[in-house]
């Protein structure tokens, strides 16, 4: 079991600091999970320690393929509110 | 390798020459005070024409979401907090600070400010700080941060030359934070909304007080997003002031849908460059604030308001050979000659400055705001369609002051391929909105007719002449000609 990092990662590094595993290290295009030292943190936290402090929604996938930040979930507003919260924001 | 000189005499920076001229900001504070910060660009409103600073980007990541920041940050072509083109090791940051200071000997300060969050890169940050403190020991050291991880970091940033610190500090009430901050990582979680605000807010404020309690100069940054925090701003400002930071800086907030920020794709507005300095001037009651801020980039190198970044990738500063010892000593001597130099210029303007027994303005009239074209010096010598940013004067019966400087949208400017010429032209009357008289050297037909539309007074008849001395040369013409009603007068007539 493994999560992983897909191409959408900005390279921040963030979840190279907060592995317990160190089990990510940087590439020449994005951030690399080696598969034999993740273990999503199980036993460990709650939740992937990476996938906690990332800060782009769809950027770390699961052991099952889905995205653990899907979209709406870090801007904490989800896609079938999007409209309305942009009218509220636009009227400021 | 040897550097090409720069031509000294092009526009760079900012190139007012009154910044703050006849109203010291830092007069208040203790000596011991005004003279850590004599040096500092970023903190003295007229050391900004003297000295230099940079930033290294060595600290990528960072602890919390922050609705005006885009984490996509490899753009060269913008300037703003938070955009960065190469991030650096401590091993290359040093590098390049010492190459910098070798080439620039004017730069005096060093920054880490992301572009993430310096304190959530302890190491990365803390390995580039205790290198610098002992192998560059004439350069003085500072840190931005969020706040976060702040408390947790006051004893190791007290350890190295460390002596100034910004908070970026927004908000003191978790519900309008939970409208800036998404969410946070604390403690191996995600925490979302006005718990993570809470929780940042708590650790910003503890921060803050130990820094101050422990003689850390504090300045505080805060970001002005209309219909979020702009009241509240006040408030703020009351609070940090109490705890015994030394400067208030809020800057307007940046959000073009370009830059992929959240507020930006919202279409959150920015404020206003009149909203801005009402804010201001509403804080100023309360603290010191800081008008001359730039928000330049996470990797900006040079004076403020200029970037010599390009001139400093570490391909070239792989090819440099740097002598500390020998760059130290030069450098001594040069600032030694800019202190003399900034001394005297101080000394020379509280001499001159405040026209105050002016007989022929009389003490009610309204103050003026202004705006200036210069290409430095302390002149107008720049043709208005020339002008990438305007400095703002005031004209009143106590004298001139400086109030701020207003950008030009650059990205419309000379460039045939994004929009029209007329969206220039509408730019920069947008951003000279509470102008009544702009002051240039030259200045097209067609935009003196939009101006004087605008109801802004384009004049050229003060090219080459000194800032301050044109500005009240204009007010007093104003006054003469019946342009400024005297509100006071007329109504005493009325009644």
């Amino acid at each position: 079991m493994s999560v992983e990092i897909v191409d959408l990662c900005v390279n921040c590094w963030a979840c190279v600091d907060v592995c317990p595993s160190d089990a990510i290290s940087a590439s020449n295009t994005h951030m690399l999970v080696n598969a034999k030292k993740c273990t999503e943190c199980e036993g460990d936290y709650a939740d992937p320690q990476c996938a906690s402090i990332c800060p782009i929604e769809s950027a770390i996938l699961d052991s099952g393929g889905f995205a653990i930040n899907p979209p709406g979930s870090l801007t904490g507003i989800p896609p079938e509110t999007l409209a309305e919260a942009m009218n509220e924001i636009q009227a400021r | 390798m040897e550097l090409e000189v720069i031509d000294e005499t092009q526009a760079s920076g900012c190139s007012s020459s009154g910044c703050g001229s006849t109203e010291d900001q830092l007069a208040h504070l203790p000596e011991s005070i005004q003279n850590k910060v004599q040096n500092h660009p970023c903190y003295s409103e007229d050391a900004h024409h003297y000295f230099a600073r940079m930033h290294v980007a060595v600290a990528p990541a960072c602890n919390i979401q922050c609705h005006y920041c885009n984490r996509k940050y490899d753009c060269s072509n913008e300037s703003r907090p938070g955009v960065v083109s190469e991030l650096l090791t401590p091993d290359q940051a040093v590098k390049k600070v010492k190459a910098v200071a070798a080439n620039i000997p004017q730069m005096t300060v060093l920054g880490i400010a992301g572009p993430g969050d310096p304190l959530a890169n302890p190491e990365r940050t803390f390995d580039t700080f205790r290198m610098l403190s002992e192998q560059t020991p004439d350069i003085k050291l500072c840190v931005s941060t969020n706040g976060l991880a702040l408390p947790d970091a006051v004893e190791e940033l007290s350890k190295h030359n460390i002596d100034h610190v910004t908070i970026t500090i927004n908000c003191v009430d978790p519900e309008i934070g939970a409208k800036i901050y998404p969410w946070i990582y604390w403690n191996g979680r995600r925490i979302r909304g006005v718990k993570g605000a809470k929780i940042l807010i708590e650790q910003q404020q503890k921060g803050l007080q130990m820094l101050t309690d422990r003689g850390i100069l504090v300045k505080v940054n805060s970001v002005m997003i209309p219909g979020v925090n702009d009241s509240h701003l006040k408030e703020v400002s009351q609070i940090v002031k109490s705890k015994g930071a030394f400067l208030h800086n809020v800057m307007p907030l940046i959000a073009e849908a370009e830059h992929g920020t959240f507020y930006g794709v919202m279409g959150q507005r920015s404020p206003e460059p009149e909203e801005l300095q009402n804010l201001q001037d509403e804080c100023s009651g309360d603290m010191n604030m800081m008008r001359h801020c730039r928000q330049c980039r996470a990797d900006a190198v040079g004076l403020l308001g200029e970037d010599r970044g390009e001139e400093f990738t570490m391909e070239k500063i792989e090819e440099m050979e740097i002598d500390y010892e020998a760059a130290m000593e030069k450098r001594a001597v040069i600032h030694e000659g800019i202190i003399e130099e900034l001394e005297e210029k101080r000394a020379r303007i509280a001499g001159v400055s405040i026209p105050s027994d002016e007989p022929s303005i009389p003490q009610d009239t309204r103050p003026v705001l202004m705006a200036v074209a210069t290409a430095g010096g302390g002149i107008i010598n720049q043709h208005f369609g020339h002008a990438t940013e305007f400095l703002v004067y005031e004209a009143s019966p106590q004298g001139v002051r400086f109030i701020s400087h207003r950008k030009v949208d650059q990205y419309c400017i000379g460039n045939d391929t994004c929009g029209e010429k007329e969206s220039a032209l509408d730019g920069s009357i947008r951003a000279l909105k509470g102008c009544e008289s702009v002051l240039c050297s030259k200045i097209g037909f067609e935009p003196w007719g939009m101006l004087e539309e605008a109801g802004i007074q384009p004049n050229g008849e003060h090219a080459m002449e000194p800032i301050e001395e044109a500005v009240m040369a204009v007010y007093e013409e104003m006054i003469l000609s019946g342009a400024i009603k005297n509100e006071n007068n007329d109504l005493s007539a009325l009644a």
